[in-house]
C-alpha cells in the first residue's frame, strides 16, 4: 500500500472540494478500494471519507424512492420499502459477498467496484484498463468470469455487482455532485462499455461524487426478482446473473418488463432487445425463449467462457418464467 | 525421509515375516468406563481449544519481540530465465526501511536437502535459495525487504525495480507429458507394479471401461497462512514456525546455515491448519538469513498471494484407469496409469496409484507412475497426496464399470474384496471395508437410489445418489522418542516434539498416556511443538497418533521398569515383574491380585524422589512390513443438479469408516468431517489457475480461488466400525487424510445418477453439466 492522506467530509460541498483534488478518490465503505490499494492496484494521493454524507432511505410522495450514498448494503437489503415494492434489489444486494462485507459496503462504493479479471488485480499481467496500452492478457487467458457483450479487443473486463443488476432493471436514477454542480444520469448511462478506453468505468467526471439515487415509482417492480448463477453457494462473483421485472396484463400478455444481466458485460447489461420484443407478446416460455435468443444474438464468447451466452438465455427463461407464477415466493424475514 | 527406509526394508519381505509378531497393545483390551476409569474412546473436549477461542493461543506470527523487523516479499515475475537488472535504492530510502535483502547482498547458504533425500530432511525444493540471478518459477522470491512496520515493508517491497531476461520455459502440461517419465521411486515405493499381462487381458475381456481423467493443480489454504518470526542470540538461533516437520526442518537448516543442529531451536505449539503444507520453504530460510543481515529479529508472515506463490500444492493429474471384466463382474485386469507435473528439484510424484495397489483383486495388474518435469513452484504434499486424486479417477471408473456390468456399485466391490493383499500378497492386519459399504448403505438409504441416470427430480433440481470406496494406509514413522516425568504428587508430564494443528493430537495423546499410566486425563500434560523436547517425526501421512503412542509404549515400560526398581522390599510390589503388573488407579498394580498395588505418590516418595524421569526411542515399525495395514471407508453422496443452470449443490454426505479403534469421537468425527468438506471443494469448486503462458497463479486469493463456504457444506453425517487393529499402537488407524479419498467420485458418480452426465475432469463446474 502506498501511504495517503486520509480526510472524513463533513457535508458534500466539502466533500467534492476535497475530491476534485488530484489523486484524490472518495472512500464508501472500503471494502473494494482499499482491497485494491492492498495490491497496490490503486495508489490515491489522498481519501475523502464520505461514510458521513447522506444515508437516507426515503418514500417520497412523488412514488419514489431515495437511497443516500452513503447507505450501507445491508440498510438497503433490509429496508420494508425495497423488500415490498422492489425485491429485485434486496435479493441481489443479499446475494453478494458476505453479511460482514455488505455491513461495510455503501451504495456509492458498489456502483464503482472495479472488476474481478485476475489479470486486473496482477500487476505483473498486462491489462489497458490498469495500465492503458499495455495490452490485455485476458483475452487468451483465464476468461471463465469475463465478457460476452459489448467488450473490445482491449478489455473483455465484466463489471462485478449485484446490485448495479437490479438497479439497472429498476431505471435507477443517480444523483451525482461536482465541481460544475448536480447533474442525474439514466442508471444505464452511468456505466461505460470498454471499447478504447477501458481504463475509464464510469461517466463520471474528475471528482464527480455519486450522492444517492433515485428508485422511480414502478408499480410492477413489486414482481421483481434477482437470480444469479455461481461457482459456490456463497461468496462468489456472478457467472451470468438476471435482475427482472415483469408486468402481465388480464390477456396474458406482457404489458412491460424490465432485465438486466449481470456478468457478462463490462457494464451491467440492460436486455433492451429482450424487453423490445417482449412487450405485447404472450407470457410463455416460447415468448420468453426467443427474447433471450435475440438478446444473446450477438454473444461473443471467449475461451473459457463458451457456456455463458446458453447460460444466459436458460436463466433469463427461468427467471421470467418465475415471474408468471402466482403468487411470489415471499422473501424469508 | 522415513517412509523411504519403510519401503526399502518392505524389500527384504520375507526376513521380516519370519520376524516374531508383536502381542497386540493391552489397552485395546481396556475399555474406557466414562467417569471411572480410562478415557480413550470418550469423547474428551479439546485441550488447546479454551486457548484457541479466547485468542490465548499465540501462532508464529504473534510472537513478540524486541527491535523486531517485518518483512515483506518481492516475487519473480518471469518462470524461468535471469534477473537482468535489480534496483533497490528507491525501497531503501522508503520510510522505516531496514535493509533490502536480494541475492546480491544475501549470506552464502547451502541448498536445503531435499525432503525424503534422508530421513532428517525437510527441504521441499534442494534449489539454492536467493543465491544467484537464476528464476525457477513465476513466483520466486528475488529480494526481502525489512522494515519497522508490516506496512512499511509492503510498501517498499513495491518499489523494488526488477527486470529479467526470460528464457523458454515448460509451463504447457499437455505438451511435456511426451517427455514424462517415471520417477525413482513414489514415496520408497516402486513407480510401476506390473502382475501378468494387464493389456492383453484388457483386450480378450468381454466388459471393459477404459478412460481418462484430469485432475487440477490445488493449492494450500490453510486459515493461517505460513509465518516465521526468528532471531539470532549471538550463535544461537530461534525460529518460531507454523511447521508440522519440526525436527526435520531444524536439521535441514543446520545445513542451510553451516551450523550445529544443537544452536536450533524451533517452536511450533499451534498450527493453523497443515494439510502437508507446512513444511520447510523459502520464507524461514529469508527470514533468518535476513534477521543475520540486519541483526535483528525479523517477522515474515506470508500474505494470502505470498502463500500460493512460494508454498507449493497439489499437483496436477492426467490419469488412464482401464478395468477389463469377466461376465461375472471379477476382473481380468487392473490398470491404472498416469502422468504428474512435478520439477527437477522436489519429490513429490503423487501417489495415485497406491489404492489401486490394495483394495480390489484382480488377475492382472498394471500400475505406474510417471512424472514430467516444469518451471513451476515445487508440488507438494496435500491432504492424501495420490489417494484423493487417484480414488477419484479409480471410483468413477468402479462406477461406470458397475453400470456396463448393470450391477450395484457396492455389490461390485463386494465381487472384487480381496483375501490377501492383491499385489503385495501381505495378510491384511485389519480390512472390514465391505462393512463400512453395508452400514453405510443402510444408515444413508443407498437402497432408495434409481439406478437409471435423470430419473428423479424436483423442480429445476435432479437428483442423484452416488457412492465410492475411501482408502488411505497405515503409517507409523520410524524414529521419534518420548519423555515422561512423573511427579511425586501424582500427575504426568508426557513430552514429545509432534504437532497439534487442529486435529486433536494433544487431546487424545494425553488421553492414551493417561490411559497407559493409570492416571486420570485431568492429571496429564502432552508437550509437544518444540525441538527442545526428545525427538518427534513428521505430521503427515496420518502417522502421529500411531508414532506417538508407540514411543510413549516405550517410554512408559522404562518408567515402570524404574518404578518397580526404586520400590524396594518394603512396597506391596516387591519381587515382581514389569511382566506381572499394571498401571492403574494412579500407580502400579500386580495384574491379577488387587491387592498387590501401590500409588506414584507413594513410591516415589518412599525412594525420596520428587520425580521420576523415563525416555526411550520408538520400536522400528515392524507392522507394516509384516501386514497389509491400510484404512477403509464408503463415501456416500446425495446431489442436487440445477437443471437449468447445471449448478451442483450436495445435499447429503455419509462418511462411513475404518480406521481401526476410535480414540476420541470428538476429535474423530472433526477429522472426517472437515477430509470430506476438504473433498467437496476438490470435487466441485477447487482449482489453481496456472497460466500456461507465463507461468503465473492468477487466482492467488480466496476471493477467486475457490474452497467450500458454509453454504456448500451439508450436514455430514460420520459412523465408524470402531474394530481395533491388533497390530497398531493402540489399535488405531490416522485418520486425518481418509476423509478426503473418495469424495471426488462419490460426488461425480451422484452426479451422473442425476444427469447422466459423466464429469471425468475435475472440478465439476457447472459448464460440464450445460
Amino acid at each position: 500500500m502506498t501511504p495517503f492522506d486520509y480526510a472524513r467530509a463533513g457535508d458534500t460541498a466539502a466533500a467534492v472540494r476535497m475530491g476534485s483534488v488530484a489523486g484524490a478518490r472518495y472512500l464508501g465503505g472500503g471494502t473494494n478500494l482499499v482491497d485494491l490499494m492492498r495490491e497496490n492496484i490503486e495508489q490515491p494521493a489522498s481519501l475523502v471519507d464520505v461514510t458521513g454524507l447522506g444515508s437516507a432511505i426515503e418514500e417520497r410522495a412523488d412514488g419514489t424512492v431515495w437511497i443516500g450514498a452513503a447507505a450501507r448494503n445491508t440498510a438497503i437489503a433490509g429496508h420494508a420499502a425495497i423488500r415490498r415494492r422492489y425485491p429485485a434489489l434486496s435479493r441481489a444486494i443479499l446475494a453478494g459477498a458476505s453479511g460482514q462485507i455488505r455491513n461495510m459496503a455503501t451504495l456509492g462504493g458498489n456502483l464503482l467496484q472495479r472488476t474481478r479479471c485476475t489479470y486486473f488485480y496482477d500487476d505483473a499481467a498486462r491489462c489497458n484498463k490498469r495500465e492503458p496500452g499495455s495490452g490485455c492478457d485476458a483475452i487468451d487467458g483465464f476468461n471463465r468470469i469475463h465478457a460476452i457483450l459489448g467488450a473490445s479487443v482491449a478489455c473483455v473486463a465484466t463489471h462485478p455487482s449485484d446490485m448495479c443488476v437490479a438497479l439497472a432493471a429498476l431505471d435507477a436514477v443517480v444523483h451525482l455532485e461536482g465541481s460544475a454542480g448536480a447533474r442525474t444520469l439514466p442508471f444505464d448511462a452511468l456505466h461505460r462499455l470498454p471499447g478504447g478506453r477501458p481504463d475509464r468505468d464510469t461517466e463520471l467526471q474528475p471528482g464527480e461524487l455519486v450522492t444517492g439515487i433515485e428508485l422511480p415509482s414502478l408499480a410492477f417492480a413489486a414482481r421483481s426478482t434477482y437470480r444469479k448463477v455461481r461457482d459456490r453457494s456463497s461468496y462468489a462473483f456472478a457467472l451470468v446473473s438476471v435482475a427482472a421485472a415483469l408486468d402481465v396484463g388480464g390477456d396474458g400478455t406482457v404489458r412491460d418488463v424490465r432485465i438486466a444481466l449481470g456478468g457478462v458485460a463490462h457494464k451491467p447489461w440492460r436486455a433492451h432487445i429482450a424487453e423490445q420484443s417482449l412487450r405485447g407478446q404472450p407470457a410463455t416460455e416460447a415468448s420468453f425463449r426467443a427474447a433471450a435468443a435475440a438478446e444473446l444474438a450477438d454473444a461473443a464468447p471467449l475461451t473459457h467462457n463458451a457456456f455463458k451466452p446458453e447460460l444466459a438465455r436458460r436463466t433469463i427463461v427461468a427467471v421470467l418464467s418465475g415471474l408468471t407464477e402466482t403468487p411470489m415466493k415471499e422473501m424469508a424475514p | 525421509m522415513s517412509i523411504l527406509d519403510t519401503a526399502k526394508q518392505a524389500a527384504a519381505g520375507v526376513l521380516s515375516k519370519l520376524r516374531p509378531e508383536t502381542p497386540p497393545d493391552p489397552l485395546i483390551a481396556r475399555q474406557a468406563t466414562p467417569g471411572k476409569h480410562g478415557s480413550l474412546g470418550t469423547s474428551v473436549p479439546r485441550i488447546d481449544g479454551p486457548r484457541k477461542v479466547r485468542g490465548k493461543a499465540r501462532f508464529a506470527a504473534e510472537v513478540p519481540a524486541e527491535h523486531l523487523t517485518y518483512g515483506a516479499l518481492v516475487f519473480s515475475s518471469i518462470p524461468r530465465g535471469r534477473i537482468a537488472s535489480l534496483d533497490t535504492a528507491a525501497a531503501e530510502a522508503a520510510p522505516g526501511v531496514v535493509l533490502v535483502m536480494t541475492h546480491r547482498n544475501a549470506p552464502r547458504m547451502k541448498p536445503p536437502a531435499g525432503f525424503m533425500s534422508d530421513p532428517r530432511a525437510a527441504g521441499s525444493s534442494t534449489l539454492p535459495v536467493m543465491q544467484d540471478a537464476s528464476i525457477h518459477w513465476n513466483g520466486e522470491p528475488v529480494a526481502i525487504v525489512l522494515a519497522d512496520s508490516q506496512e512499511q515493508a509492503d510498501h517498499a517491497a513495491t518499489l523494488v525495480a526488477v527486470t529479467y531476461e526470460a528464457a523458454p520455459a515448460r509451463l504447457n502440461f499437455a505438451q511435456q507429458i511426451s517427455q514424462s517419465h517415471q520417477p525413482e521411486s513414489v514415496l520408497g515405493e516402486p513407480p510401476m507394479i506390473e502382475t501378468g499381462d494387464a493389456e492383453a487381458a484388457l483386450a480378450g475381456a468381454p466388459i471393459k471401461v477404459d478412460i481418462t481423467y484430469e485432475t487440477p493443480r490445488h493449492s494450500h489454504a490453510a486459515i493461517e497462512p505460513h509465518a516465521a518470526t526468528v532471531w539470532w542470540d549471538g550463535e544461537d538461533l530461534v525460529i518460531h514456525d507454523t511447521t508440522q516437520m519440526l525436527h526435520q526442518t531444524r536439521w535441514t537448516l543446520a545445513g542451510v546455515f553451516g551450523i550445529p543442529e544443537n544452536r536450533i531451536r524451533i517452536l511450533s505449539p499451534f498450527v493453523g491448519g497443515g494439510f502437508g503444507g507446512k513444511g520447510l520453504w523459502n520464507h524461514q530460510i529469508l527470514a533468518v538469513a535476513a534477521a543475520k543481515l540486519a541483526g535483528r529479529p525479523v517477522r515474515l508472515a506470508l500474505s494470502r498471494e505470498a502463500v500460493f506463490r512460494i508454498a507449493g500444492g497439489r499437483t496436477l493429474t492426467r490419469q488412464r484407469v482401464a478395468l477389463g471384466a469377466k461376465a461375472d463382474g471379477t476382473l481380468a485386469a487392473l490398470i491404472h496409469t498416469g502422468t504428474v507435473a512435478m520439477t527437477e528439484h522436489n519429490n513429490c510424484p503423487e501417489q495415485f496409484t497406491f489404492p489401486a495397489r490394495h483394495l480390489y483383486s484382480a488377475e492382472t495388474f498394471l500400475l505406474e507412475q510417471r512424472v514430467t518435469d516444469m518451471d513451476m513452484l515445487a508440488n507438494t504434499f496435500m491432504r492424501a497426496p495420490g489417494e484423493s486424486v487417484g480414488t477419484f479417477a479409480l471410483e468413477t471408473a468402479m462406477d461406470e464399470l458397475a453400470e456396463r456390468l448393470a450391477v450395484d456399485p457396492i455389490e461390485l466391490r463386494r465381487r472384487l474384496e480381496p483375501q490377501q493383499d492383491p499385489t503385495s500378497g501381505l495378510a491384511f492386519s485389519s480390512r472390514h471395508m465391505l462393512k463400512t459399504f453395508t452400514d453405510g448403505a443402510a444408515r444413508f438409504g443407498w437402497d432408495r437410489r434409481n439406478p437409471v441416470p435423470g430419473s428423479r427430480r424436483e423442480g429445476e433440481w435432479l437428483i442423484g445418489l452416488g457412492v465410492a470406496t475411501a482408502t488411505y494406509p497405515y503409517y507409523r514413522m520410524p524414529g521419534g522418542a518420548a519423555r515422561i516425568t512423573l511427579t511425586r504428587d501424582g500427575e504426568a508430564r508426557v513430552a514429545m516434539a509432534s504437532h497439534e494443528m487442529g486435529m486433536g493430537t494433544a487431546t487424545v495423546q494425553a488421553q492414551a498416556s493417561a490411559d497407559r499410566l493409570g492416571l486420570p486425563v485431568e492429571r496429564v500434560t502432552f508437550e509437544y511443538g518444540d525441538t527442545a523436547l526428545p525427538h518427534g517425526t513428521v505430521a503427515g501421512g496420518s502417522s502421529q497418533t500411531a508414532t506417538i503412542a508407540a514411543a510413549v509404549t516405550a517410554a512408559s515400560g522404562k518408567l515402570i521398569a524404574d518404578l518397580l526398581q526404586r520400590a524396594g522390599n518394603d512396597s506391596p510390589l516387591a519381587g515382581l515383574s514389569a511382566a506381572e503388573v499394571e498401571a492403574r488407579d494412579g500407580g502400579l498394580g500386580h495384574r491379577e491380585k488387587p491387592e498387590l498395588f501401590e500409588s506414584y505418590a507413594s513410591i516415589l516418595s518412599r525412594a525420596g524422589l520428587e520425580e521420576l524421569v523415563a525416555e526411550a526411542d520408538a520400536p522400528p515399525p515392524g507392522e507394516a512390513k509384516q501386514f497389509s495395514m491400510h484404512s477403509y471407508g464408503a463415501q456416500f453422496c446425495e446431489v442436487r443438479v440445477n437443471a437449468v443452470t447445471g449448478e451442483t449443490r450436495v445435499s447429503r454426505f455419509l462418511g462411513s469408516f475404518d480406521c481401526g479403534r476410535i480414540l476420541n469421537p470428538r476429535m474423530a468425527t472433526s477429522q472426517f468431517r472437515g477430509g470430506i468438506i476438504m473433498g467437496l471443494g476438490l470435487a466441485l469448486m477447487e482449482e489453481t489457475q496456472f497460466d500456461e503462458r507465463s507461468g503465473r497463479v492468477m487466482n492467488p486469493s480466496l476471493a477467486e480461488y475457490h474452497v467450500p463456504v458454509h453454504a456448500d457444506v451439508p450436514e455430514i453425517d460420520v459412523i465408524w466400525t470402531d474394530i481395533a487393529d491388533p497390530r497398531a499402537p493402540l489399535g488405531a488407524h490416522g485418520i486425518g487424510e481418509i476423509g478426503i479419498t473418495g469424495v471426488g467420485a462419490a460426488v461425480a458418480n451422484a452426479v451422473y445418477n442425476a444427469t447422466g452426465k459423466r464429469v471425468r475432469s475435475l472440478p465439476i463446474t457447472l459448464d460440464k453439466l450445460l
